[in-house]
């Protein structure tokens, strides 16, 4: 430790961004599961979970004081995703027979544990000082951040395909083959898409990519700093922020591409014979990288955590600046998980074969074209 | 990037608390199997695979579509090429314009690739895709209408 001259304060301070990315990530998820099932509720014109909440008839003050609230619906709903845990870790942990064991237990590891590992170079927000020191709020801000995304994300292929296989049943065989032939041919287009971007950027690290939009209209000064919200990413890099958007609902086998799990031809797909928690890690594992996604594509194309004002603030209290800038980070990545919901519950799914050639004979060309292009611009 | 040690650090502290969480997840549901619960109970219908509720035909470790591994075989390829795109993505204001028509050159070779593959039928997911495959209405069996 004392070879890498490190000193303790420096490693005591780096250990607030660590535990409040992994704490606010695994905070988050439960609510989205409950968000996810609002929504697709909204957009089916249906109620959703509304019984398991804290006040009111049914709800978990009832149950606990006998306090039913006026009999009113306050929030209802809103526990359903501890039921749900409290469920999944109580049902057996069903391994079926001839099953390669091991392989079994390690695939729900897989795919939980890739999405949240994106988060390691995405900067939170903006740094903190506490006298003197500044706590920059981002897990490591590694030289080589964008591959770090691309090769992280490319994990969670082996999730899919450990688990697909290690099953023994034919409709996981099925669903993880697919799904891991699906990822790896849109992993081509992200890791071009990716490339370009750097080259835009100049950079790999995904704080100066922030850096870079940093410029804003800020509505104190009355003027346009430096030039304004077109410095976001999205209005330079238009198509690779749309060819990645794409690739992201694809690496995460969400409508229109669930290929992988699509009910009507192969049950659950990879995860068929999942159960307990075990199931619930892949359905988590899809949470977070839904939001691992987010932040990705919000610091990439929509300026990170920086938001119009910002250097009026961080002039008057640094702090208070990197708290919003964390919340504005925080609405980003919610917009686009909402988006990706909203997606998931309008389209239908697409044809295996469809899901090929757009990747294939549409995506891969386009960025290519991206990557020509950038280089030509930037040159 | 005043530390890198530090952000070293950072990461492999983040990395360690995922791997710790997973794996006491796992554990967890071991033990709540084993210890807890004791639900588990081996009889031969229970612990096969799910197939529908019918007698499992044959075992899953099977053939699966030869395009599969052809998509995992081009995906190597393209992925080494975007590997090799890296180094040029880094310098690539420095080599300039003679850079760029090497780039294109390459991208270009890898184009050719990708088209003669998609000519060969890389993509060609069934047979139903020629033309001569009937229509679904005429393939389907005339359904019985006065029941």
């Amino acid at each position: 430790m004392l070879s890498l001259g490190l000193d303790a304060s420096a490693v005591g301070w780096k250990l607030l961004p660590v535990l409040l990315v992994f704490g606010a990530v695994l905070a988050v998820v439960p609510l989205l599961v409950y968000l996810e099932r609002k929504v697709c509720a909204w957009i089916q014109n249906r109620v959703g979970p509304n019984r398991v909440g804290l006040l009111g008839p049914d709800g978990l003050a009832q149950g606990v004081l006998g306090f039913s609230g006026g009999g009113k619906r306050i929030l209802g709903g809103l526990l359903q995703p501890l039921a749900d845990a409290i469920k999944l870790i109580s049902k057996e942990d069903f391994i079926p027979a001839q099953a390669d064991k091991f392989l079994f237990s390690l695939a729900p590891f897989f795919a939980l544990l890739p999405p949240f590992l994106t988060f390691v170079v995405v900067p939170v927000g903006a740094d903190l000082t506490f006298g003197g020191t500044t706590v920059p709020l981002i897990v490591a801000d590694l030289g080589v951040g964008m591959l770090w995304v691309l090769s992280v994300s490319s994990l969670a292929a082996y999730g899919v395909q450990l688990g697909g296989w290690a099953s023994n049943s034919k409709f996981s065989l099925l669903g993880g083959v697919r799904a891991t032939a699906q990822m790896i041919s849109y992993e081509i287009t992200m890791g071009l898409v990716l490339l370009s971007v750097f080259m835009h950027y100049d950079s790999l690290s995904l704080r100066e990519i922030v850096q870079a939009q940093a410029t804003y209209f800020d509505p104190l000064l009355g003027r346009l700093a430096a030039n304004g919200l077109g410095s976001w990413g999205v209005w330079h890099q238009p198509l690779a922020a749309l060819l990645f958007v794409i690739c992201a609902f694809a690496e995460n086998n969400r409508l229109p591409f669930d290929m992988p799990e699509c009910e009507a031809e192969l049950v659950g797909g990879y995860h068929t014979e999942y159960s307990s928690m075990k199931f619930g890690m892949f359905f988590q594992g899809e949470y977070i990288a839904m939001l691992a996604m987010g932040a990705v594509i919000s610091t990439l194309f929509f300026g990170g955590w920086h938001y119009p004002g910002y250097a009026s603030v961080a002039a008057a209290s640094p702090n208070l600046a990197a708290l919003i800038s964390l919340a504005v980070l925080g609405a980003k990545v919610m917009i686009f998980v909402l988006f990706q919901m909203w997606v998931r519950w309008t389209l239908p799914r697409f044809r295996y074969d469809q899901v090929m050639e757009l990747g294939w004979k549409v995506l891969i060309p386009l960025a290519l074209v991206n990557l020509v292009v950038t280089a030509l611009v930037n040159l | 990037m005043a530390n890198s040690g530090l952000e070293v650090l950072g990461a492999t502290i983040f990395v360690l608390l995922c791997v710790g969480m997973g794996l006491t997840l796992l554990a967890l549901i071991r033990l709540m199997t084993k210890v807890v619960l004791k639900t588990e109970k081996h009889k031969e219908g229970k612990d096969a695979p799910y197939e529908c509720g019918v007698p499992l035909l044959g075992d899953a470790r099977t053939r699966f579509g030869v395009r599969f591994y052809l998509v995992a075989l081009s995906f190597v390829l393209f992925d080494v090429e975007t590997v090799f795109l890296i180094p040029y993505a880094v310098t690539f204001k420095q080599l300039g314009r003679e850079g760029l028509y090497a780039v294109l050159i390459f991208v270009a070779i890898l184009a050719l690739g990708l088209f003669y593959e998609l000519e060969r039928g890389l993509l060609t997911w069934s047979d139903s895709e020629s033309e001569d495959a009937p229509a679904p209405s005429e393939a389907l069996p005339a359904a019985g209408h006065g029941h």
